[in-house]
């Protein structure tokens, strides 16, 4: 269970160009829910997984996991128990190594990274196996080099790799906008069937409103840094694309977008 | 016919020697992507710990050891000062270089020659009567083998895999709970140890240290990196390890032969930075058909 408890953001604290992102923000999280997060441009989703990932400070508010307080935690150490997919699918996985070498690093992932074989052979087939669930046939490319491969094949071994350890949080962000519209929805069809067989907690950012109230338990709408819609459960199974997108255009409007 | 054959031994030998520090700028530079200019300062580091022990009468080989124990330590330096203080990766080996020229200084006392009666590793009783000029051949070819050996099997380690990880996408690193500052600073320790070897090994192949001898070694292992890579760049089975001592040969008899032709001593560093502009444009043409780009 994930805490967000009175989060205060500034970014450029004293400066001119000071901007308030959250003040006293809070969101509570259970275990296994799969949120999906929309809202507008600066509407405060990116910052929010940042916030939660340690990418970046807070000025005030505590942040806490299964009761234990995280917000001075530094970002790597949090990763120990978070898997992240980002936009850009290059961000997930590293290009001048191969598939095999990139797997192995995410097996070794949280354990320290000594001097034993950087590839364990005996792991291949279990890679395999786990690459195969995608079915795009990455299990046939284990010896390819990540960069040769297309966007989407990359950000769905991201995928794999980011939940290839047992963690309590997979955040995706915004992990389906950089990829052409067929490509998206496989992937973000693999990406439920993975949060589900693999039982995750998911917080999912998406500009894509129909991703929203398709998948996932529940669906949040931000805007300037306040929840202004939060469904789960029966009343999230009511929602339709038509009532997000009507009450997503009635705040742009108001603030002029 | 007799003194070309010199030269090619000669020129072999260096560039046999050379190649550690080639090795080390391949991590830096071609790995981590960290431009480390400690190499001009942990290269004569290197030779004035090895002058200064061999004078007092140190055994030869513990040398060796003890000049890679003082590059990783400068290489420790640059890379706490980058990581730890927030500092440029080139400023921060520009701060530790310059530095080191003080401290190699306050090491030797003055530019030192090792005198003929002390034993270098390459009076060693192992190689039988061999000439000097072939002793020098063999031993350092070996020792580049070793080197090369065992910087081989550490890329294969884990430690290696995310080293190479670090610098081909640090997001991924840090998001495999993974702190990518220590492992830069592990990088930049191993890169120093093989510069400072280099400079011991060269301490006693010239049996001279002088506190200007580190001058133009980064642009010379940037050089050879950059040949050696880009000469292999489509042969995937040659390392990058293999590579650069290729490069370094091919960089050592490019030199040779600009002193072999009459070039003034004085016009070397010219000719060098002409090599290194050179090298630089051709990698880059290749580059663009080859789609990555590492110069």
């Amino acid at each position: 269970m994930l805490e967000l408890k009175g989060i205060t953001k500034i970014y450029n604290p004293g400066e001119i160009t000071e901007v308030c992102v959250f003040r006293d923000f809070s969101l509570r999280v259970e275990e296994g829910e799969f949120i999906s997060v929309v809202g507008s441009n600066g509407s405060g989703k990116t910052s929010l997984l940042n916030i939660i990932c340690g990418s970046i400070p807070v000025e005030a508010g505590q942040i806490l996991v299964g009761g234990r307080d995280l917000t001075r935690e530094k970002e790597y150490l949090r990763y120990r128990r978070i898997g992240r997919v980002y936009q850009n699918p290059a961000l997930g996985t590293c290009p001048n190594l191969t598939m095999l070498e990139n797997m192995s690093l995410a097996d070794n992932k949280g354990k320290p990274f000594g001097l034993g074989r950087g590839v364990n052979r005996r792991r291949r087939d279990f890679y395999r196996q786990q690459l195969s669930a995608l079915g795009l046939g990455l299990e046939d490319k284990m010896d390819v080099k990540l960069g040769s491969l297309s966007g989407g094949q990359r950000q769905a071994a991201a995928l794999i790799m980011a939940t290839l350890t047992p963690i309590d949080f997979l955040i995706l962000d915004e992990h389906t906008a950089a990829l052409d519209p067929k490509t998206a929805e496989v992937i973000m069809h693999l990406t439920d069937q993975v949060v589900r067989e693999k039982k995750l907690t998911a917080i999912m950012v998406t500009h894509n409103l129909r991703y929203a109230v398709e998948y996932g338990s529940r669906l949040v709408m931000m805007d300037k840094g306040e929840i202004v819609l939060d469904k789960a459960g029966q009343e999230k199974k009511m929602l339709t694309v038509d009532d997000v997108l009507s009450l997503f255009t009635r705040i742009s409007i108001e603030c002029g977008n | 016919m007799g003194v070309f054959f010199d030269l090619l031994v000669s020129v072999l030998t260096q560039g046999f020697i050379y190649a550690l520090i080639s090795y080390g700028v391949f991590i830096t530079y071609k790995i981590l992507d960290f431009p480390d200019l400690t190499v001009d300062g942990s290269f004569p580091l290197g030779a004035a710990v090895t002058a200064v022990l061999l004078t007092n009468g140190a055994n030869a080989w513990l040398t060796l050891g003890a000049a890679a124990l003082v590059g990783a330590a400068a290489g420790l330096c640059t890379g706490l000062i980058h990581v730890k203080v927030g500092v440029r990766d080139l400023l921060a080996g520009i701060i530790t270089m310059t530095a080191l020229f003080s401290i190699n200084l306050q090491i030797a006392g003055s530019n030192l020659m090792v005198e003929r009666s002390i034993d270098t590793i390459f009076n060693t009783p192992l190689l039988g009567d061999l000439p000097l000029i072939y002793r020098k051949l063999v031993l350092s070819f070996l020792l580049v083998v070793l080197f090369k050996l065992a910087l081989d099997w550490y890329f294969r380690t884990k430690n290696g895999l995310v080293l190479r990880a670090v610098g081909d996408n640090e997001t991924l690193v840090t998001a495999l709970a993974t702190d990518k500052g220590r492992i830069k600073v592990i990088g930049l320790v191993i890169a120093n140890a093989f510069t400072a070897l280099a400079g011991c090994i060269v301490c006693q192949e010239q049996r001279s240290f002088s506190a200007t001898m580190g001058t133009g070694q980064v642009v010379f292992g940037l050089a050879t990196v950059i040949i050696g890579t880009t000469l292999f760049r489509k042969v995937s089975f040659v390392k990058g390890t293999t590579a650069v001592i290729v490069g370094s040969v091919i960089y050592k008899a490019c030199i040779q032969a600009a002193i072999s032709l009459g070039l003034p001593a004085n016009l070397l560093k010219l000719v060098t930075a002409a090599l290194f502009l050179l090298i630089l444009a051709c990698g880059r043409t290749s580059g663009k058909k080859g789609g990555v780009s590492h110069a």
